[in-house]
């Protein structure tokens, strides 16, 4: 680790400031397009650690992502707070719900756990039609996008996308610390084998919840963002859709893999569009099978790809992020069969 | 009284749709160990199939015996081709597969048949029914009889018949299976084959009474899986019981509880779900897999 340690800061160094120079090079449009990729990245991240690092299932994060943009939306719209003080907002309010949900969820595992959570991204339009009074019904809430502080001369978009790198740095390096340190490594000891975590000592019920609560509110914070960036909130933008498409952004940019979270959001922000472009008629069909074909070639996701592909080249194993990126789920199937 | 004895009837019948779907579930979930989340657009697909056969001037039994024909080959082929290579793939790697079938379909039964909701026929006449005071309507008592006449040969099947012996058996040990003989993979291709029967059969019970159109199937899935729950996902006759309470329940719930109407139908599901799940994980006939660590 410590050998590559410079080369890989210095690439991040360079990622970051060709990041930072995009807002310069690109069209209001395409810039929004960003802010919605590093938005998702979020999201990724924590979907990747409650799905990826810790081994629990969710089909159902699209919920926590119309929490956190709701939280956002109604605060600003309702009590005209600055959209800055929403966002931790949302963050701390998801912790909280996602810690609640994830004390029933201990019960459950891999597939029940799917599918409670799956049914959770259905109902959650419905549950935000109902409360028709705070969320504006199906008529949704529109926002206003907010314009650059301390008079700097940026266009709204131009801001707002500094913002949501900023936030995605800060929640990355913060994720990135929390992975690789002790609470990381029980994280990963209770997807490999729970009992064993147990038996050293690892309170393994009140780590799963906590991953639980963390992983929503990063959702969270991701959704207050998306409300800032898109200056609207809909029930209907929050269909199970949602859900889905984040556990396909984190499964193919690579499951227990940060860097794999940036990839998967790329995936999902850039894909769609593309599939418009080759059929108008039927974009999702083509979305479909690009999703079935990664799964054929890139089992692990683009993260397991690239570090496979490095592996070839570089001609040694390299230790890193995402050891293991089999799924826990795997191996106790295959262990339920052979009983 | 009366409007409870036909609200039970009517849940019934919608109740025989989520049977029949979370059959389905459970054949292949038994068999692979995978939730097939793509279960309800095929149903969706093999009704629209049903749709354009009868356009074209087939008689309503003709057609629909065709669908079903159609449907298992079509169930045969998918898994053949398309889950056959992730089949040693992590359990993830097949869920995102089932998921990318079902935006496929999805997408192009819209691109087909375009998202404008069609009117979709019944078998059964539409004089309703009369007992005294309560009145049945035709097409939810033929509902529940086809329901009942496809659990009965299905049933007949396992039972009594060589090939689903042996289906049973490669669901139920592979390897052991496998040394005696049977052809797993196949079994298996079978089993994706009778389950997509079964969702064409539940959609095109209920595309009469909720009009056909690409998302036909999105709330019955999500029912089916609650039936599959609350019956247990290890248990076939399990999940119909289930189905049929469950289609009772979404009814008087529906009828009873003002403030809940058809507006918040998934909460309803989602409510039954977790519930289940809390109370008892393995559903109501389940079994507990145990397993040697």
């Amino acid at each position: 680790m410590s050998t590559s340690r410079l080369p890989r800061l210095l690439g991040l160094l360079a990622l970051l400031a060709v990041a930072c120079a995009l807002p310069f090079a690109l069209s209001n449009f395409r810039l929004f397009q960003f802010s919605q990729v590093y938005i998702y990245a979020i999201a990724i991240l924590g979907l990747n650690m409650l799905t990826g690092y810790n081994g629990q299932f969710s089909l159902g994060h699209g919920a926590f992502y119309a929490v956190g943009a709701y939280v956002s939306a109604i605060m600003m719209d309702r009590w005209n707070v600055a959209y800055g003080w929403t966002i931790p907002v949302a963050g701390v309010l998801c912790l909280i719900i996602g810690f609640l949900f994830g004390l029933p969820a201990l019960r459950l595992e891999g597939l029940y756990l799917a599918l409670a959570t799956f049914s959770l991204a259905l109902a959650v339009p419905q549950i935000l039609k109902y409360f028709e009074h705070w969320t504006g019904g199906s008529q949704g809430i529109v926002l206003t996008k907010p314009s650059a502080p301390f008079g700097l001369r940026l266009t709204p978009d131009q801001w707002l996308y500094f913002v949501t790198l900023a936030v995605l740095v800060l929640l990355f390096w913060l994720g990135a610390n929390l992975l690789k340190g002790r609470v990381g490594r029980a994280i990963v000891a209770i997807r490999d084998n729970h009992i064993a975590a147990e038996a050293m000592g690892i309170d393994t019920a009140l780590y799963k919840s906590l991953v639980f609560g963390v992983s929503a509110a990063y959702t969270g914070v991701a959704g207050a963002l998306s409300a800032s960036v898109i200056a609207f909130v809909a029930p209907d933008s929050f269909n199970v859709f949602l859900s889905v498409t984040l556990l396909i952004g984190s499964v193919i940019g690579g499951l227990a893999s940060i860097s794999g979270a940036v990839f998967g959001a790329l995936f999902i922000q850039f894909v769609p569009n593309w599939a418009q472009d080759i059929s108008k008629a039927a974009p999702w069909a083509i979305f479909g099978i690009f999703l079935i074909a990664f799964m054929y070639l890139m089992p692990f996701g683009i993260a397991g790809g690239i570090r496979r592909l490095w592996i070839r080249v570089a001609g040694a194993p390299v230790q890193g992020e995402g050891r293991g990126v089999s799924s826990p789920a795997h191996t106790t199937t295959r262990m339920e069969e052979s009983s | 009284m009366d409007i409870l004895i036909q609200q039970i009837v009517s849940g019934l019948a919608t109740g025989g749709i989520y049977a029949s779907l979370a059959l389905a579930l459970v054949m292949i979930y038994q068999a692979t160990d995978v939730v097939n989340f793509a279960q309800g657009e095929l149903a969706m697909f093999a009704t629209y199939v049903c749709w354009t056969l009868l356009g074209a001037g087939m008689p309503y039994w003709a057609a629909f015996l065709s669908t079903l024909v159609i449907a298992f080959a079509g169930g045969v082929v998918i898994e053949r081709v398309i889950i056959r290579p992730v089949e040693n793939a992590p359990i993830l790697s097949i869920v995102m597969v089932t998921l990318g079938l079902l935006v496929i379909c999805n997408s192009l039964a819209g691109w087909i048949w375009t998202y404008v909701q069609k009117p979709f026929p019944s078998p059964f006449s539409s004089t309703p029914f009369k007992v005294g005071n309560i009145v049945f309507g035709a097409h939810d008592l033929g509902q529940i009889q086809v329901t009942l006449l496809v659990l009965l040969c299905i049933y007949l099947f396992f039972r009594f018949t060589p090939l689903g012996l042996a289906m049973r058996a490669a669901a139920h040990n592979p390897v052991s299976s496998r040394l005696v003989g049977i052809r797993v993979g196949w079994m298996l291709a079978l089993g994706w084959g009778l389950a997509s029967v079964f969702g064409a059969v539940a959609g095109m019970m209920v595309a009469p009474v909720l009009t056909l159109e690409p998302n036909l199937m999105g709330g019955v899935q999500i029912y089916a899986f609650a039936a599959a729950t609350l019956g247990g996902f290890t248990s076939p006759g399990g999940a119909v019981l289930g189905g049929f309470i469950v289609g009772v329940v979404e009814n008087l719930v529906g009828t009873y509880v003002s403030f809940i109407g058809t507006e918040l139908k998934f909460t309803v599901a989602l409510a039954m779900i977790i519930v289940v799940l809390l109370v008892k994980p393995t559903g109501l006939f389940g079994s507990t897999v145990v397993k040697r660590v």
